[in-house]
């Protein structure tokens, strides 16, 4: 993984290093703050893989190993931002204030969505590779008519990048020079597809050919994830234009609940991996050069277990939508199919057959 | 009354400028629409007069046009998206199906995914291959969507303003083969309603329902039965998708026979829904069984032969044969 084009600022082992382009501007406590959420993104993610496992939930995709991407990123963004998720971005809908119980309603398959998206400016999350990114850039395209000094950052992985409307979504960004970021989390498998297979070449060096710069970051690194991000939104919003940020990451966790990964993958690499986790390598800074001590991370701990608690009670408070909700929202105007189906399923449901 | 002549090319120029005017969201997405003006000049000096921030010439990649105006919707505006030829459209498909026909439903109505996606559609003008295709039952089949014909200058100019107002996506079907073809038009006020199916000749043996390109052929098929002695009642549908029922309803219920005419491939078309439909809604009024003259099940031929594909005249009296014949 040593890359001399790897931008990275906190080392596995958790000490500072310089770089050339990029310099932690943040505070020990600004640090201190984004542990708290890097932990409690993962008891969120370990929560749910056991309601999961218990029949609570339909499927969950773990976000384990990638907190200090998304959060390092979700961090560096300003109120207006809007940001357009993939599915896995669990510590951006934290970072962007969705409650996360909302998150877990498209999970337990009480709804397609989960959230007001435009009240957390945070896009429902698309399951179907790579769409959002056009989305996001058309969203892009319209702060840009607007006048707005905001910008767009928007997720997919290493294998949507193999997506048509991903690459179309390039080639807008750069023919427009619209004010988006591109956040691309290689966490080095499509479900079981290595990455080797989505590109030849780097990721982030794409973003070249395409006409604007690219970079790869530690995507284990949250300082260096946070810098990066926020030097390209303010890029973004300034009027640079679009940038492509590879964060190098790994998927500890399987695809989904779904997935088997010990079919594709080896014990070795995930234990290397193991070893370059975000949380323990920003827990080390912190206890390094912070002097933060051992009572402030119980605290950061008993928090997240009375978060997971609570998330538990309030995802198994979600009980099963009315039937007849499926026909609200189909339109924003009136339908006579949709009077005509709500009409049929409420004669049914009266008759008692629900 | 204001009244004015002209092409339905023109009136859907006259249309687009109208709601631009009304509307500083409404912004015009599509390949060549801006300097050349389209391929088939719909959007004719718009670029000049709105700017190229409102009349946006894209990079050639229609899943791009359909999702940034999904972004764009997001934000507040409204786009009309040209695609080019009907046969393009599927590079959108992905986009128009799973986000734009979703994306209200998905937010719980936060979103509003209001966008015209512009499709010039049949055939008839001798194009080469992907050029005149009819693939207006795909959108209809697929919720969230809302589908509209026209075949007039008139309805032309009207309805797509309406379209454009709609905070619902809408697929816009134009006949190509009468984009230059002259009609009156109404500069006052519209004629219907974006849904309404029209009676345009009324009859009282047989009704006969099509839209777009057809419903100037199922007026000629109703002058040919005339000089037998057969009255054709010729409804143009307008509204694809959700279709007008109770019109055709109250049509059927009169005459009794049903031949229903499109280019579009006859099996699971839309066609077949308003047969379906009709039979299940008029069954005791119903004299003969609907009928549906339509393409065949071939993709759609060189346009050398393409007039023995298409519904013609002919086609459509031999259906009205059919229907007259069932009871002695």
């Amino acid at each position: 993984m040593i890359d001399e084009e790897l931008v990275q600022l906190l080392t596995p082992e958790g000490e500072l290093v310089d770089h050339p382009d990029y310099a932690c501007s943040l505070s020990g406590d600004e640090i201190f703050s984004m542990y708290r959420d890097m932990v409690i993104v993962r008891r969120l993610c370990n929560e749910s893989t056991s309601l999961q496992r218990q029949g609570q939930l339909a499927l969950w995709a773990p976000v384990e190993g990638q907190e200090g991407a998304q959060i390092g990123a979700g961090r560096a963004l300003a109120p207006m931002d809007f940001t357009f998720p993939s599915y896995r971005e669990h510590g951006i809908a934290w970072c962007r204030g969705v409650p996360p119980e909302q998150v877990l309603r498209l999970f337990r398959a009480v709804s397609t969505g989960g959230w007001d998206p435009q009240k957390y400016r945070h896009h429902v999350p698309t399951i179907v590779l790579g769409n959002q990114v056009l989305n996001a850039v058309g969203y892009a395209m319209g702060v840009q008519r607007d006048g707005a000094e905001e910008a767009v950052l928007t997720f997919f992985g290493d294998g949507a990048s193999s997506q048509g409307d991903v690459l179309e979504a390039f080639v807008w960004a750069s023919s427009f020079n619209a004010p988006v970021v591109f956040f691309c989390q290689n966490n080095q498998f499509g479900i079981s597809t290595p990455s080797s297979t989505q590109s030849k070449v780097p990721l982030f060096r794409r973003a070249r050919g395409f006409g604007f710069p690219g970079v790869r970051v530690d995507g284990n690194d949250l300082l260096a994830c946070y810098e990066v991000t926020k030097a390209a939104l303010e890029n973004a919003r300034a009027g640079g234009g679009p940038t492509m940020i590879e964060a190098y990451t790994y998927r500890m966790g399987a695809h989904t609940t779904s997935d088997d990964p010990t079919r594709y993958r080896v014990d070795a690499e995930v234990e290397v991996w193991k070893h370059r986790d975000p949380i323990e390598r920003t827990k080390a800074l912190l206890v390094r050069e912070y002097q933060m001590k051992p009572a402030n991370f119980i605290a950061v701990s008993e928090e997240a277990e009375a978060f997971a608690l609570k998330l538990r009670d309030d995802v198994l408070a979600m009980g099963r939508p009315d039937p007849l909700s499926m026909f609200d929202d189909a339109y924003s105007e009136p339908h006579p199919m949709i009077d005509e189906g709500r009409r049929e399923m409420a004669a049914l449901l009266a008759n008692g057959g629900e | 009354m204001a009244t004015t002549t002209m092409t339905m090319a023109k009136a859907l120029n006259a249309g687009l400028r109208r709601a631009m005017e009304k509307d500083p969201k409404v912004l015009l997405m599509g390949e060549d629409i801006g300097k050349l003006g389209g391929v088939f000049r719909i959007t004719d000096g718009l670029q000049k007069d709105f700017g190229q921030d409102r009349v946006v010439d894209t990079p050639l990649a229609e899943s791009a046009i359909v999702g940034t105006a999904v972004g764009l919707a997001i934000r507040g505006y409204r786009c009309v998206c040209e695609i080019q030829f009907d046969g393009f459209v599927f590079p959108a498909f992905d986009q128009i199906v799973s986000q734009v026909a979703k994306l209200h439903k998905r937010s719980d109505g936060v979103y509003n995914m209001a966008m015209v996606i512009r499709l010039p559609f049949q055939g008839g003008i001798g194009a080469i291959e992907h050029h005149s295709e009819s693939p207006e039952a795909l959108f209809a089949h697929t919720p969230g969507l809302r589908v509209v014909s026209c075949s007039t200058p008139n309805d032309a100019y009207w309805m797509i303003q309406q379209a454009i107002e709609s905070n619902d996506p809408i697929i816009f079907c134009e006949p190509k083969s009468r984009y230059w073809e002259k009609g009156e038009v109404n500069l006052d006020a519209p004629p219907h309603g974006l849904y309404d199916a029209v009676v345009r000749r009324e009859g009282s043996d047989v009704t006969v329902v099509g839209y777009g390109s057809s419903v100037k052929t199922m007026l000629r098929a109703a002058e040919a039965a005339a000089l037998e002695g057969t009255s054709l009642e010729v409804i143009d549908v307008r509204g694809v998708a959700p279709i007008d029922f109770p019109t055709l309803v109250t049509s059927l219920e009169k005459t009794g026979r049903l031949v229903v005419v499109q280019e579009a491939p006859r099996t699971a078309s839309v066609g077949s829904e308003i047969v379906a439909e009709l039979t299940e809604r008029c069954f005791y009024s119903l004299r003969a069984p609907g009928v549906r003259v339509a393409g065949y099940h071939v993709p759609y031929p060189p346009a050398r032969i393409e007039e023995e594909y298409r519904p013609s005249v002919d086609r459509v009296l031999d259906a009205v044969d059919q229907v007259m014949g069932f009871e002695s």
